[in-house]
């Protein structure tokens, strides 16, 4: 079943650690954003590989949108 | 005095600095980014030039749309206030070249003190201690290695080009240096543009204790006594006060002394911080900062001082006109700042924009406030909202007024560290003065 991750707050994607068909652990950082001078991780919730990541660095993303795909 | 004062900077501490300016009659210019264009610092100044876009990089940071904007607005000199390009030697620098006068110590000084291992090598020759470490920054992990195995782990990895906290890596063991080293280098690089990091002692629990400085021109240099700021997350300050409670007279003294020597070492003009580690007896230099410091108001209620009007006065070349003697401490002073933090969880940023907004008034208390009710808190900047600060004739007095201030104190719209704070208030380890840098994680 693909899982859809989502931003957990409101940031700038700072840098994309993860790419489409990395294989991740659960707590692996998928990409890192950026908001208020805070870097903050979007970590993998569970093992899995990444089907896409539908963000690129430099685009703002708001609580709640899909930055990444888990299968 | 000058005529126009251009003020860098936005929030709080741009409107703190622009009443400064029109108490002594200067004009003040703000400047704002394309998300600040209806901020409150823009209609308080005499007139603001845009800069750019919301990004800092492209707007508050940008060197030469910043000296372009004094130019092109006849300012002849430009405050900083703190963040920024406050510490930030080549803007110093540029503004010289530009011919107007930088409200703070001279380039050089600001390289050597930002030039963390440079610091470090300065103060070790004037005689103020400092922690073990590397003397220099250090090349790779396995450098890192021997000298934390030589001075003893737990080690703190620092950015060389850095501080403030920002970016530091805590070692408990040999085990995980080789990953801290490799993600200190990287905040390094993405904080300060410089990937060095060097080794430092890392103390358990220490007591974070400044003090604040202030130099002028013709060879005058006070101290303005002390303030503890150990209540912090993520080695970034949240509760400061004046002055620091439950510090023995003699360890008071020495660390006033300290601070002058640390300054005078550093060949320090106008107002400036000296930062220690303090733990038991002894006390260790951490950094100095050379601007304006965001708890700058809990010193001015103590000691009946302007800071900021000190800073631009002894900027336009006046004289301090006052003495160490003259400098008196009366009662106690303690801000809370207000961040948009989720403090419940992990101090998540909160961006939003502010729907209400009820600032308390009251004996003794103070409000810097950079936001109101329909300002938008953007990802773009620093989450300081507001600083709340509470004077009495001693520091029950002070922590009374303050609970009293954090009860009626309303931010709606985004999430706040108003809550912390109200339980920090009422912690019986902050009344009874045992602060320390570790508060948050044990006491509240």
């Amino acid at each position: 079943m693909p899982e859809e991750v989502r931003a957990h707050i409101t940031g700038v994607v700072f840098q994309v650690v993860a790419q489409a068909g990395s294989k991740v652990a659960a707590g692996d950082p998928i990409l890192i954003l950026e908001s208020m001078k805070m870097e903050i991780p979007v970590e993998a919730p569970r093992a899995g590989v990444v089907r896409s990541i539908p963000v690129a660095e430099g685009q703002t993303v708001q609580e709640g949108d899909v930055v990444a795909v888990l299968e | 005095m000058f005529r126009t004062v251009l003020v860098a900077n936005r929030g709080e501490i741009a409107l703190r600095v622009i009443r400064a300016c029109r108490a002594l009659g200067a004009r003040s210019v703000a400047v704002y980014s394309e998300a600040d264009a209806a901020a409150p610092h823009v209609r308080a100044a005499d007139t603001a030039v845009p800069l750019g876009p919301a990004p800092a990089a492209q707007s508050y940071l940008a060197i030469d749309r910043v000296v372009e904007a004094a130019r092109a607005s006849g300012a002849e000199a430009i405050h900083p206030g703190y963040g920024f390009l406050s510490e930030n030697w080549r803007f110093a620098d540029a503004c010289r070249v530009a011919g107007l006068v930088f409200i703070g110590p001279p380039a050089e000084v600001i390289r050597a003190m930002g030039e963390k291992t440079e610091a470090r090598r300065r103060m070790a020759a004037a005689g103020v201690p400092i922690l073990p470490g590397s003397d220099g920054p250090v090349a790779s992990a396995a450098d890192a290695g021997a000298i934390a195995t030589d001075i003893g782990y737990p080690v703190m990895l620092k950015a060389a080009s850095g501080g403030g906290g920002i970016g530091m890596a805590l070692v408990a063991d040999a085990g995980r240096l080789d990953a801290s080293f490799a993600a200190a280098q990287r905040r390094a690089r993405s904080a300060f543009g410089d990937p060095a990091v060097y080794v430092e002692r890392a103390l358990e629990a220490p007591r974070h204790v400044e003090v604040q400085v202030l130099g002028d021109e013709h060879g005058t240099l006070v101290h303005l006594h002390e303030r503890d700021c150990s209540i912090q997350r993520r080695h970034q300050k949240l509760v400061e006060e004046s002055p620091a409670p439950a510090l023995p007279a003699p360890l008071r003294s020495r660390l006033h002394e300290a601070g002058l020597r640390a300054a005078r070492a550093a060949g320090y003009r106008n107002a400036g911080t000296v930062e220690f580690l303090v733990e038991g007896d002894a006390f260790y230099f951490l950094e100095m900062n050379t601007r304006l410091q965001v708890e700058h108001p809990v010193t001015e209620e103590v000691t009946g001082l302007d800071i900021v009007q000190a800073q631009l006065r002894i900027a336009a070349g006046e004289r301090l006109g006052f003495a160490q003697g003259d400098v008196r401490l009366r009662g106690a002073a303690i801000e809370c700042r207000i961040y948009a933090e989720d403090a419940e969880r992990g101090f998540l940023p909160s961006p939003g924009t502010i729907t209400s907004l009820e600032l308390p008034a009251g004996p003794g208390i103070r409000h810097e406030c950079g936001v109101e009710a329909g300002s938008v808190v953007t990802v773009h900047y620093d989450p300081l909202l507001a600083k709340v600060i509470a004077g009495g004739a001693d520091r029950e007095q002070a922590i009374e007024r303050l609970t009293a201030a954090l009860d009626r104190y309303r931010i709606e719209g985004v999430r706040t560290t108003l809550p912390l704070h109200r339980r920090i208030m009422a912690s019986r380890p902050f009344r009874d003065g045992h602060v320390h840098t570790r508060f948050l994680e044990r006491e509240v």
